[in-house]
């Protein structure tokens, strides 16, 4: 079978070493691009979410390529998210595309539905049930891998000298990740790309402000559609911090972490939770991030995004109450790189200024 | 005595009987505020976050409206009224479940809110422990509030009974509450039959929809809505679909508009929808790919929001009931 699925940041490097060492042929889906949107945004409802409007220019992308299984997440609501799938299929039909949308529904709502797919997956593959589970490892060593060189890039990228050193380097570690067959070589692979990223020229002797990214999960970890915001920050100077990565709850060195349980975090703000999506987080890890000295902190989320407009409207009480700035980035098929580069710039200046300020009068206090 | 506040919008439309009686018979008072107007949406746009939708928005504006006329403004937290959907956990669109906390957060004086968790799924005495709860903020007897309860159990059930008899809930609540006998409304010679699905606050807020139900009136239209079908009916939909919605309204809109497609005399469907509603992106498109796929019945999409103005839906209506007639005589 021709397999494919969205892409959402690097991650497709370790789903297409899964695809195709299930036996299944990977049709690898292109970074999103404005071909990709403009497709999107023609078939897809009007006020449907950036993400799913991407991932609809994505399906007709990989479909034009010749695949016929797209493989994805469902979800138990209340986010829309989890009715992607649903609406996809009925699209893709209309369009005659002839593709198979098969989501992964939470395993916790529907056990039989997930093993039931997985199965399937793994029998049309021809897979020992042993080979699989191997399979299925070594994937998810991967991810781990490729979450451990991001972060660790937009750890450093503000000390770099040249700039545009860090994301050279990335790439190349990512690309040795993309050959790791095996847990020893990806092991290797990782080892070979943090050396490579540490060996980039740094000034340590800067200072920079710390920002934490927040919110949508799609927009959040997809550079394509958050205008490759981290690195933007990252490139004016600022360590950045994201609070979602794929593999983000097997760590214990990531600050959303440290915490335990982010919905009692967020229980003096919001009373109820979840209310979908990363609506919740959002409000909670601004919490976090405020306690752990942060300068401020970014919500990105998509034009129209239900849980984050309830974020945001929590969000300027947190903003009072902590003394942390947000901004907030509602992305849509009209956002432009200039326009977000443009905000950025001028809540950086604010930053700065602030820190300075902070400095020279010990005892202010800053109503932000 | 105390005087309880309850916004005429959002769950309003299916839960003022009830809520109603109960604080009556607890010998509170209850204020409604007035049906929307220009005031209390412009309040609504000020003080809400802008991205909200407008429902939300005019949420926003009725609480404004009571904070200064009442001691407790009723903002129930709703979670679930049903186990429904495919894995149980049919909820309420997300900001149904941040809404009081929005609402605190975005409005100053506001009188004490009473924010009692409502998630029905649990089981069948779940209401009756809402209502305890709340009777004991207002500091209430047991054995008061169950006889309250009982009260406003009944009433909702003659709610419900009038609205299967095709009244409005509109319609129905006079009907209850001031006393009148009602006047079968004067329903001259009907030209067309049209069933106009959506959200309780979406469809009877004249003013959100610039009066659509009464334009369709005057039209000689007789309108069919969701809420006049019993959910036994509704519920067999659910089997036809891929997946549920995942919000309580949403289904119900998505059901009954699926039940219109295949009742026979329907000749139209009118979904009307707020600019920018999350759930809708995907209730919206799909209503529209099924009318065609199941019955090719022709399906009109009408967007809210606070520029609407009348003309712009009497246009659309018009030409669609145009286009509805002469689909007919063609025929």
């Amino acid at each position: 079978m021709k397999i494919s699925f969205p892409h959402m940041g690097y991650s497709y490097i370790a789903f297409k070493w899964l695809v195709e060492n299930m036996g299944h042929e990977c049709i690898i889906p292109p970074e999103p691009s404005k071909k990709t949107l403009d497709l999107g945004v023609r078939y897809a409802p009007e006020f449907a979410c950036i993400p799913f409007k991407m991932l609809l220019g994505t399906y007709l992308e990989v479909a034009e390529k010749g695949a016929e299984v797209i493989l994805t997440s469902g979800g138990m609501g209340p986010c829309r998210a989890g009715l992607y799938w649903v609406m996809h299929q009925y699209l893709l039909d209309e369009l005659n595309t002839g593709i198979k949308v098969v989501a992964f529904e939470p395993p916790l709502c529907d056990l039989r539905d997930f093993l039931k797919k997985l199965h399937w997956i793994r029998k049309t593959g021809g897979l020992s049930l042993k080979a699989f589970i191997q399979v299925l490892r070594i994937t998810w060593e991967k991810i781990k891998a490729i979450d451990e060189v991001e972060m660790y890039s937009h750890e450093i990228r503000p000390y770099e000298i040249n700039r545009g050193d860090t994301t050279r380097s990335l790439w190349r570690a990512l690309d040795m990740l993309d050959v790791a067959n095996n847990e020893m070589e990806i092991k290797m692979a990782l080892q070979e790309g943090i050396k490579l990223l540490q060996q980039i020229p740094q000034d340590k002797s800067r200072n920079p402000l710390k920002i934490g990214i927040i919110g949508e999960i799609y927009v959040v970890l997809e550079p394509a559609a958050n205008h490759y915001i981290q690195i933007m920050l990252g490139e004016m100077g600022v360590q950045t911090d994201r609070s979602i990565y794929l593999t983000a709850y097997t760590r214990k060195n990531t600050i959303v972490n440290l915490e335990g349980d982010i919905f009692s975090v967020a229980k003096p703000y919001l009373a109820e939770a979840p209310i979908g999506g990363h609506g919740v987080n959002s409000i909670g890890e601004t919490l976090l991030y405020a306690k752990h000295g942060f300068d401020g902190v970014v919500q990105l989320a998509p034009f129209a995004c239900i849980p984050e407009i309830v974020a945001k409207s929590i969000l300027p009480a947190i903003s009072r109450d902590h003394g942390i700035p947000v901004l907030t980035l509602f992305i849509d098929e009209q956002t432009g790189k200039a326009g977000v580069q443009t905000r950025l710039e001028a809540f950086v200046d604010l930053l700065e200024k602030r820190r300075q300020y902070k400095a020279t009068h010990k005892n202010a206090r800053l109503v932000v | 005595m105390s005087k309880i506040g309850i916004p005429r919008t959002l769950a309003y439309f299916i839960y003022f009987p009830f809520w109603k009686t109960f604080f009556e018979a607890l010998g509170q008072e209850v204020v409604v505020s007035p049906p929307t107007t220009r005031e209390i949406m412009d309040i609504g746009v000020r003080e809400a976050v802008n991205d909200a939708c407008i429902p939300i928005k005019l949420y926003h504006g009725h609480v404004a409206y009571l904070a200064d006329k009442v001691d407790y403004i009723f903002c129930p937290r709703l979670v679930s009224v049903r186990k429904h959907g495919d894995f149980g956990t049919e909820t309420f669109c997300p900001k149904f479940l941040g809404l009081p906390d929005m609402v605190r957060l975005a409005l100053n004086n506001l009188p004490e809110i009473i924010d009692e968790r409502v998630d029905l799924k649990k089981g069948k005495d779940e209401l009756l422990k809402v209502c305890a709860r709340v009777g004991e903020t207002l500091g209430q007897s047991g054995t008061e509030i169950k006889r309250a309860f009982k009260q406003a159990m009944k009433v909702d059930g003659r709610f419900k009974q009038l609205l299967y008899q095709n009244y409005t809930p509109v319609e129905a609540m006079a009907m209850i509450f001031d006393q009148q006998e009602h006047i079968p409304p004067p329903r001259q010679e009907t030209d067309l039959k049209i069933a106009v699905v959506g959200y309780p606050y979406a469809i009877y807020d004249a003013y959100i929809n610039a009066g659509i139900l009464k334009l369709l009136q005057k039209e000689k239209v007789r309108v069919y809505t969701q809420d006049m079908l019993s959910d036994k009916t509704m519920n067999r939909q659910a089997r036809t679909l891929p997946k549920s919605m995942f919000w309580y309204f949403s289904n119900r809109a998505v059901y009954g508009a699926l039940h219109f497609m295949q009742e026979k005399g329907i000749d139209g469907i009118i979904h009307i929808t707020a600019f920018a509603c999350g759930p809708d992106s995907i209730v919206d498109r799909l209503l529209e790919i099924e009318s065609r796929r199941r019955n090719h019945i022709p399906y009109l999409a009408i967007a809210v929001d606070e520029h609407t103005g009348e003309a712009g839906i009497r246009t659309r209506v018009e030409a669609f009931l145009d286009m509805l007639r002469f689909r007919r005589d063609k025929a």
